[in-house]
């Protein structure tokens, strides 16, 4: 690594401890200088006192404890709440920049689902050698009884939450697919909503893209999906209730899209129909935007002992007279294993070359990859194959010895369930800490809706490890969020 | 055919409920705090206890019984009484946020500031330097409240769920606290006519504890009666706080729920409620006193009882069978 550099631009104290090394930084060249996208934002920051600054970083906060975008921290009957570490700067994303990023999404998803229907009719990319048939069917989120039933317009994946980070050289990579039920898009709506009134004249003078339609398009391709007449489909929300850490944004986006809120208990199934209990006796619903996983969507198919669910939930859903979103079993496509042939598997359905790179990956099941990851494995980072939020994840170059142990112990007794990445040093962007501006390590994670058609909105969540030096984004693990802007220009 | 999920229909029941009970609790704190400085230890005593009747489900509290700090303590922050101030807010906080998505923002923005300002540290020393400022201010967050729903919701049926949940606790609060009262300080054999300055205070406080002195001052000018009193709370039409508007008020939304929903169930609901509304329309006030205030209220309850039922089997907890049977 280089030695550490400093920003030039700039002899203001509160960018003193502004790191700048190999990681690519979203605000300044390697010579410190801001890029030019940043330089009102840069400027801006110049103008305001840190006390302002603070000021205004109380005001996001509290806005964000009233309305209640908060996650509960235990459910007691104070309900102790925190809000979302919220940093009021925001990242800034340029329109050439964007252009190719999605791009590479929509390239992406719509190979990932021709994937999900081919795996779960013919198999023809397993019998065809592009993809190992044992890495999918020993994957922890294959479903068989998702074969042969065919999803509406062969959607399976109506909403994404795809995972990017940024090179050492600037280029946007794909860190991970989120098939199942991605989450975040209300953060990335509440902060926007924060932001205008935060910033109102820097938001006007950069020519920010809007986000605000975001609840139609989601209630737009939900409904393309329903077996029902456009005019006569019910489209619900399906949460585990009000004890689920997400269940602000469950709330947010039924409301966004103007849909009702309804829990396990709120639906019954007779004659392969789903009904709700409403003032009115039974209706019938038609789509289920369901943010239950699979394991708990019905007792009679999958976990016998969720109370999340519903019974008969899936044959109502095989016979053709609801649909779920996402569809069930598209967690296969995301598994950690399954990702390291992506781009093979986009060449194979489009043959196109893909427009996002991957991350290098070694698969812990391959007998040679698994011999160097486990003479490196202080240098590489190691995922348990079916996770998802940060957990089952070994840092190496942050671990200790008995962690690496350990995951060795892991490793070797269920290869299959790993893989492991060389450590990517994540871009960086400009924090508001403790009255300072200091670099942190920053991911993004864009929503791509799948319908009739792809929509994918302009930009996304911005996560931060807002510890000093962390690579860990997640929100579980202490990180925070931010705005994200894609600009006109 | 216009549906809501039952469990919605529950939860703003619940929400407007609770809310409604904390106003009432406040005011009766705020009400009982400026009387007792006037009053006699035993008269005193007598009103903690008549309070504590009315407003603790769990009767016996003997701290609270001799002391207004424990009294105000026990019906404002205590966390084991399941009618303090702080546990009405908060239940009807958490019912608000089961149905996040079906109230507006700004509804739900006033009730989770409620629920959050009321336990902080500037409120505690509020209660404890001024109560009545305290007091005020849950009224005042509280009116908000309502406020802001009236204005802004959609006259659909989850409005009317909310009416009907402030009103039947209103009207169960208004004939409880005659209720208590009258049985004691009117049983205490004085004549109608014949109020001491020590029972004036109580009369007086019967009526400020249901909002009602100043109304009441402008139909029967300062003349306080009990026979007055039972007549303006009970049987008065237009006063938002008698009992009888507000079972007006109830058997109005259940008749636009029954509309809405079509069930052919609801029939029984609205029966219900228009049998109690049409023995408060034509009751005379001294008949009642002359057959047994009590009894005459304890009839009412239960009505408002009934009326609770009939919403919930029809409404909210039906048996699915019968539902698909039926269709």
């Amino acid at each position: 690594m280089n030695a550490v550099g400093r920003v030039t631009a700039t002899d203001d104290v509160r960018f003193a401890a502004y790191e700048l090394d190999d990681a690519y930084d979203e605000m300044f060249t390697p010579e410190g200088v801001p890029r030019p996208h940043y330089s009102s934002l840069f400027d801006r920051l110049l103008d305001l006192s840190p006390a302002e600054l603070e000021m205004r970083q109380q005001t996001a906060d509290l806005s964000f404890l009233h309305q209640g975008v908060t996650f509960t921290v235990y459910s007691d009957a104070r309900g102790t709440e925190r809000i979302f570490p919220y940093d009021l700067l925001p990242r800034i994303i340029t329109a050439g920049e964007w252009e190719t990023v999605e791009r590479g999404l929509i390239q992406r998803i719509t190979a990932l689902n021709l994937f999900l229907h081919d795996i779960y009719h013919k198999g023809q990319i397993l019998a065809d050698r592009v993809v190992p048939f044992d890495l999918v069917y020993s994957s922890k989120h294959y479903r068989r009884e998702m074969c042969g039933l065919d999803t509406p317009h062969g959607v399976y994946v109506a909403v994404t939450g795809t995972d990017l980070i940024r090179l050492t050289d600037g280029r946007f990579a794909v860190l991970e697919d989120n098939l199942r039920v991605p989450s975040g898009a209300s953060y990335m709506l509440a902060n926007r909503q924060v932001m205008k009134r935060i910033f109102p004249g820097l938001f006007s003078l950069y020519g920010v893209r809007p986000l605000e339609f975001y609840g139609q398009a989601l209630q737009n391709t939900l409904a393309a999906l329903s077996p029902a007449s456009p005019d006569e489909t019910t489209i619900v929300l399906l949460s585990p209730g009000v004890y689920n850490s997400a269940y602000f944004e469950h709330t947010f986006l039924a409301r966004q899209m103007g849909i009702p809120l309804v829990e396990g208990r709120d639906l019954a199934v007779h004659d392969n129909t789903v009904y709700m209990r409403t003032t009115a006796g039974l209706r019938r619903v038609d789509v289920i935007y369901r943010r239950i996983d699979d394991d708990f969507i019905d007792p009679l198919i999958f976990r016998k002992d969720s109370m999340l669910g519903v019974a008969g939930l899936f044959n109502a859903y095989r016979a053709g007279n609801v649909t779920l979103a996402n569809a069930v079993g598209t967690g296969v496509a995301d598994d950690k294993a399954v990702y390291a042939y992506v781009p093979a598997i986009i060449r194979y359905y489009l043959g196109e070359e893909p427009i996002l790179p991957n991350i290098e990956t070694y698969q812990c099941a391959d007998p040679k990859e698994r011999g160097y990851v486990l003479a490196n494995l202080d240098k590489l980072v190691v995922k348990a194959v079916g996770e998802s939020g940060g957990y089952g994840m070994l840092v190496g170059p942050h671990s200790t010895v008995e962690e690496r142990e350990t995951f060795r112990s892991l490793i070797e007794a269920n290869p299959r369930n790993y893989i492991a990445q060389p450590t990517i040093n994540l871009s960086r962007a400009p924090c508001f800490l403790d009255g300072r501006v200091e670099a942190r390590h920053v991911d993004l994670r864009p929503y791509i809706l799948y319908g009739k058609r792809v929509t994918i909105l302009p930009g996304g969540l911005t996560r931060v490890a807002l510890r000093r030096g962390s690579l860990v984004v997640n929100s579980s693990q202490g990180g925070g969020s931010k705005d994200t802007w894609v600009l006109n220009w | 055919m216009n549906a809501m999920l039952s469990r919605v229909a529950d939860s703003l029941y619940w929400m407007s409920r609770y809310l409604e009970r904390a106003d009432h609790v406040a005011r009766q704190l705020d009400v009982h705090l400026t009387i007792v400085t006037e009053q006699a230890v035993d008269a005193a005593r007598r009103r903690r206890r008549r309070l504590i009747t009315c407003l603790v489900d769990e009767k016996e509290h003997a701290a609270a019984e001799s002391s207004d700090y424990e009294l105000a303590d026990l019906l404002t922050f205590d966390e084991d009484n399941p009618s303090s101030i702080v546990n009405c807010i908060a239940a009807a906080r958490e019912n608000a946020r089961q149905v996040r998505e079906q109230i507006n923002s700004q509804m739900w923005e006033q009730i989770n500031q409620m629920h959050l300002t009321v336990r902080s540290q500037p409120m505690q020393s509020l209660w404890n330097g001024q109560p009545h400022s305290f007091y005020h201010w849950i009224n005042q967050e509280v009116y908000r409240f309502q406020g802001i729903t009236d204005s802004r919701i959609t006259r659909d049926q989850g409005w009317h769920f909310i009416q009907i949940g402030r009103y039947l606790e209103r009207a169960s609060e208004t004939a409880d606290s005659l209720n208590v009262d009258f049985r004691e300080l009117y049983a205490s054999g004085l004549e109608i006519d014949a109020i001491d300055q020590q029972t004036y205070l109580d009369w007086v406080g019967l009526l400020r504890g249901c909002a009602a002195y100043e109304a009441y001052s402008k139909v029967y000018a300062a003349n306080v009666q009990p026979r007055h009193i039972v007549e303006f709370l009970l049987l008065n039409p237009n006063f938002p706080y008698s009992v009888h508007f507000g079972i007006n008020r109830i058997q109005s939304s259940l008749q636009v729920v029954g509309e809405e929903t079509e069930t052919p169930k609801s029939a029984r609901v609205y029966r219900l409620g228009g049998r109690l509304r049409a023995m408060l329309d034509y009751a005379q006030v001294d008949e009642i006193m002359e057959s047994g205030l009590g009894s005459y209220l304890l009839n009412i309850q239960n009505q408002c009882g009934q009326i609770h039922q009939a919403i919930y089997e029809t409404y909210i907890a039906y048996s699915i069978e019968d539902k698909l049977k039926a269709a």
